[in-house]
């Protein structure tokens, strides 16, 4: 066997590594050293992240074709990491309580465990492997979600997450079983040859795929779970499961259509365009409405899968590299805003919007921050969500779609609104009784203070861009 | 480096250091400083803008330099202006200096004020100077966004429905505006979003136009007051605070018929000569319309925020004409529309400061009481009539011979439609200045009010000398401006 196989792996290996240190750690470290449990665990995946951060230059395919590496992964697992790594820091607090600090280290190996499945998820070349990893991220998933088993809600939205996920991936496996049964192979390099336009099997196949992966990305209609269980969930899990977990997905869903059904393009088109639709549409009227701050992110992050998924539906080049740069993006955005309420929660227990109401006298700063995610998250310039937005609806307009652009501006505007309710609340509304000034720990702080500088800077500097541009022509 | 980057800087330095102030007098210190800069800064563009072109530099756009910002999108950040621009600019740096000083009295939240107030003119300027549609755009929309906060946290009234209002109808009018920008970027085949040379290869096609004029128009139509999406204006300026009711009525308005103008007609002559007779009766409704708000209202803001809609619809009935008179005029009323505003709210902030109720029922004998500030009222309320000597008779004047050039019968109706605005402007000024200016004090808690204070005479002073400056030696600036328009009209006349 020829081991210089695994040099394509190196990301999973290292992360492998860092998983064993950490759970070897949490075996052997004493109750003093336990205390340095999340320095340790950040300074692993920091020295992960800037030892795989540069691509090696060849693509290549390792174990007969069941494992992919284009420059490409290298920079969205990169990505992924990268998200990890800002969860770790704004859990710290969370972790350091009561009832979970003696589960540190179950936590630290449960997320790395999903990230290792998203892995292998991403650079998946057979259908096999790509199920492993989507189960790989999963399962360990729903243990995270209820972490807080004490909390009657946490305990809730973990059995409804493993039921609603078993759900998908039976529905993905009979999809797949179709596949099988029409092209007698799971290779992703086999199967496009012998994929014909106009099969209903096949497009059956594609169907049942796209339900059990629209269940990762939470698109409507497959989003039912999604705002239950962002709200039961943990704070530091759901901002995983909103930005981590989708991105993965996502990125998979690219590669798998513009991989494996490329013959297919008219079909899937006319498919993704309607849930893109209905996607962006249903996400925002839901989020009008949303009282509490988690269940009003849960269904402005299903409005943003359907943005992001304005960068799927050309199948172009530019079209991967804007929506690589629109997950990194809204990603930023969005771990401030949970951030924020993270550490809101922590310290006061108030998650409702109404008891935002009047924070930016008493948490200034905190305000601030979160308004500019907010407006991030809207697509409002200078910060960089104005770009990510600019350059999927260019995407999708270079590729024709000019009506369903249009569609996803108009709904651009009912998106603003709800931001905007938001920082109304913060800003203008008068509150009695509000949130007392909060003292931010070291993590948050270091954490808040990256995403405030990549809300800021991953717009103006158009590097960052370019470098996903320049990358984008392996896949 | 190219000297228009410098009208960009500054207000990031502005904003930096506002960011790291302690205490107010260094607020002050740091607009004052920043505001004086930029006013500098246009006067010295403006004297070389005159030296260049008087040097005989005839190309289209002077100072023209472009960074490359995302290069794989084409997106270049191309500076450049002409005359219609240096125009803006000094506009826009009037405004902000007298601005500042407007609002020199603010205490609630002095900081965060003045940090939207600079994001607002940093939008406003890099509007200007810019000539990338991409740019353009986003500076476009950082000019937007800062009026929410704004209006909703020092705003009077019912500021958050009108803050809630003006965001979404001008943020809706944007989005169409994307598309509008990308169906012009790829229409026109084009390897850079820079208008001129989307211009120059001129290859929109037909169908294109039709589709993309109507979004682009409306889109900054809506900025520029079109009927029927005038709405958000006369809430969102009654209830701003002075200074933003002043950069957004003064300016920003502006920037929908510059955008109007430079994007929509200049890239697609075709569309904008078939279906400007729409939008022509629109704008002629808004002209109309406005002025006959105006009348019937009794909040001084509110007469006020009517009487902008009516004028600044003139700018898009001027431009709507196609013609160099009629252009040029146009961008003459941007410019006095925008200080006669501009000193009407500021006014109308410094009365409502003292009397704290605009209401023309309630205020009465203020000549007596506080003849600085009523002076400088009748002074903007006869410039807003249009009476010779001031910025007001100049521009509309030029737009009205201008519009008349048309021999049809249905520009010509038009204009004579259009025309009656004056005598409806001269009824709604001439009653409120006899009502509230003039007369006996009836209330006698008016009586200790005091006169203004140096801040806002320097103000109120600086406009009104750009006012009679404008109405009084037109000629420097027509030519300019003359000159400017030319290219644009030319690629509306259909070969």
């Amino acid at each position: 066997m020829d081991y210089s196989q695994f040099l394509y792996m190196k990301e999973e290996v290292s992360l492998i590594v860092v998983m064993a240190i950490l759970f070897l750690y949490d075996l052997i470290a004493s109750e003093k050293a336990r205390k340095y449990f999340s320095v340790v665990a950040c300074v692993l995946l920091g020295a992960h992240i800037i030892y795989n951060l540069i691509p090696t230059s060849t693509p290549g395919s390792a174990f007969g074709g069941m494992y992919y590496y284009t420059p490409m992964m290298t920079i969205i697992k990169s990505i992924l990491t990268f998200g990890t790594l800002i969860v770790f820091m704004q859990a710290d607090l969370w972790l350091k309580r009561e009832d979970t600090k003696f589960k540190q280290g179950e936590f630290y190996f449960l997320i790395l465990s999903t990230l290792l499945g998203m892995f292998f998820m991403i650079a998946s070349g057979h259908f096999l492997m790509f199920f492993l990893g989507l189960e790989m991220a999963s399962i360990p998933m729903s243990t995270l979600i209820a972490f807080d088993k004490y909390r009657h809600n946490s305990a809730e939205a973990g059995a409804k997450y493993i039921l609603t996920a078993m759900f998908s991936s039976a529905l993905l496996l009979f999809g797949l079983s179709f596949l099988y049964g029409a092209c007698g192979t799971l290779y992703f390099e086999d199967i496009p040859a012998l994929l014909t336009s106009g099969n209903y099997m096949q497009l059956a196949a594609f169907v049942f795929f796209i339900a059990g992966i629209g269940f990762k990305i939470s698109i409507v209609p497959f989003h039912l779970w999604t705002a239950d269980v962002y709200q039961g969930a943990p704070t530091p899990v759901t901002s995983y499961l909103s930005v981590i977990s989708k991105g993965s997905a996502v990125f998979v869903l690219l590669t798998i259509l513009m991989k494996v059904f490329a013959p297919m393009v008219t079909e899937w088109q006319n498919i993704i365009y309607g849930l893109i639709v209905i996607t962006i549409t249903i996400g925002n009227l839901f989020a009008l409405r949303q009282k509490n701050m988690k269940r009003f992110l849960a269904f402005s992050s299903i409005s943003q899968a359907g943005y992001i998924l304005l960068g799927v539906i050309g199948g172009t080049a530019i079209g991967m590299a804007s929506l690589v740069y629109y997950v990194l993006v809204y990603m930023v955005a969005n771990l401030a805003i949970f951030g924020v309420i993270s550490i809101i929660e922590q310290r006061t227990e108030k998650v409702s919007m109404d008891d935002y109401n009047g924070l930016y006298k008493t948490n200034p700063k905190l305000t601030f921050l979160t308004t500019l995610a907010l407006f991030s998250l809207a697509g409002i310039p200078p910060f960089a969500g104005f770009f990510s937005k600019f350059f999927v609806f260019m995407a999708a307009f270079k590729s024709g779609f000019i009506v369903l652009v249009v569609i996803a501006l108009l709904n651009t505007i009912i998106s603003l609104y709800y931001y905007l309710l938001v920082v109304k609340a913060m800003y203008i509304n008068k509150n009695d009784n509000p949130i007392e000034p909060i003292k931010t720990d070291c993590y948050t702080k270091i954490s808040l203070t990256i995403c405030l500088i990549g809300i800021i800077g991953l717009g103006i500097a158009s590097i960052v861009y370019e470098t996903i541009t320049a990358f984008s022509y392996g896949m | 480096m190219n000297i228009l980057l410098f009208f960009v800087i500054i207000p990031i330095l502005m904003i930096f250091f506002l960011w790291i102030s302690k205490n107010r007098n260094q607020i002050r210190g740091i607009m004052v400083a920043g505001s004086s800069l930029l006013l500098i800064l246009a006067g010295i563009l403006t004297y070389l803008y005159l030296t260049q072109r008087a040097a005989g530099d005839t190309a289209e756009m002077l100072f023209r330099s472009d960074y490359s910002w995302y290069s794989s999108l084409n997106i270049k950040l191309s500076l450049g202006v002409d005359g219609i621009s240096v125009a803006m600019l000094i506009l826009s740096s009037i405004i902000v200096f007298t601005g500042t000083f407007a609002s020199w009295q603010l205490e609630n939240q002095t900081k965060e004020f003045f940090l939207w107030f600079c994001l607002l003119s940093l939008g406003v300027f890099g509007f200007f100077i810019t000539i990338d549609l991409f740019t353009m755009f986003m500076f476009y929309e950082i000019a937007l966004i800062p009026m929410y906060l704004l209006i909703g946290v020092w705003g009077s009234g019912k500021k958050e429905y009108a803050a809630m209002k003006l965001t979404l109808m001008l943020m809706g009018a944007s989005a169409i505006l994307i598309a509008g920008i990308l169906g012009i970027y790829f229409a026109s085949g084009a390897t850079s979003m820079n208008i001129l040379e989307i211009a120059k290869a001129g290859n929109i096609p037909h169908d294109a136009q039709l589709i993309f004029f109507p979004m682009t128009f409306l889109g900054f139509g809506v900025l520029g007051a079109l009927f029927p999406f005038h709405t958000w204006s006369p809430d969102g300026h009654a209830s701003a605070p002075t200074a933003v009711s002043m950069l957004h009525a003064g300016v920003l308005m502006k920037l929908g018929g510059y955008g109007c103008f430079r994007v929509a007609m200049y890239l697609m002559p075709q569309a904008a000569n078939e279906l400007g007779w729409i939008f022509l009766i629109l704008t002629s409704i808004s002209v109309i319309y406005g002025a006959f708000s105006a009348i019937v209202q009794t909040d001084l803001k509110y007469i006020n925020a009517y009487s902008s809609v009516s004028h600044c619809g003139l700018v898009l009935f001027a431009i709507l004409m196609m013609n160099q008179t009629a252009a040029t005029g146009a961008v003459l009323q941007m410019l006095s529309h925008g200080l006669m505003t501009a000193l009407f709210f500021a006014l109308i902030g410094m009365i409502y400061g003292r009397t704290h109720t605009r209401d023309i029922r309630e205020l009465s004998g203020l000549m007596k009481i506080m003849p600085f500030l009523s002076v400088c009222y009748v002074i903007a309320g006869l410039a807003n009539l249009g009476l010779p000597g001031f910025s007001g008779f100049v521009a509309e004047m030029t737009i009205f011979v201008g519009s008349f050039q048309h021999t049809d019968i249905f520009h010509r109706v038009i204009t004579i439609i259009a025309t009656t605005s004056i005598v409806i402007t001269a009824v709604y000024i001439l009653r409120l200045i006899g009502r509230s200016f003039y007369g006996e004090v009836k209330n006698p808690e008016h009586l200790k009010l005091t006169d203004a204070t140096w801040d806002e005479r320097l103000s109120a002073i600086v406009l009104i000398i750009a006012i009679v400056a404008l109405g009084v030696a037109p000629l420097w600036m027509n030519n300019m401006i003359g000159d400017s328009v030319l290219p644009i009209v030319k690629a509306l006349v259909i070969k």
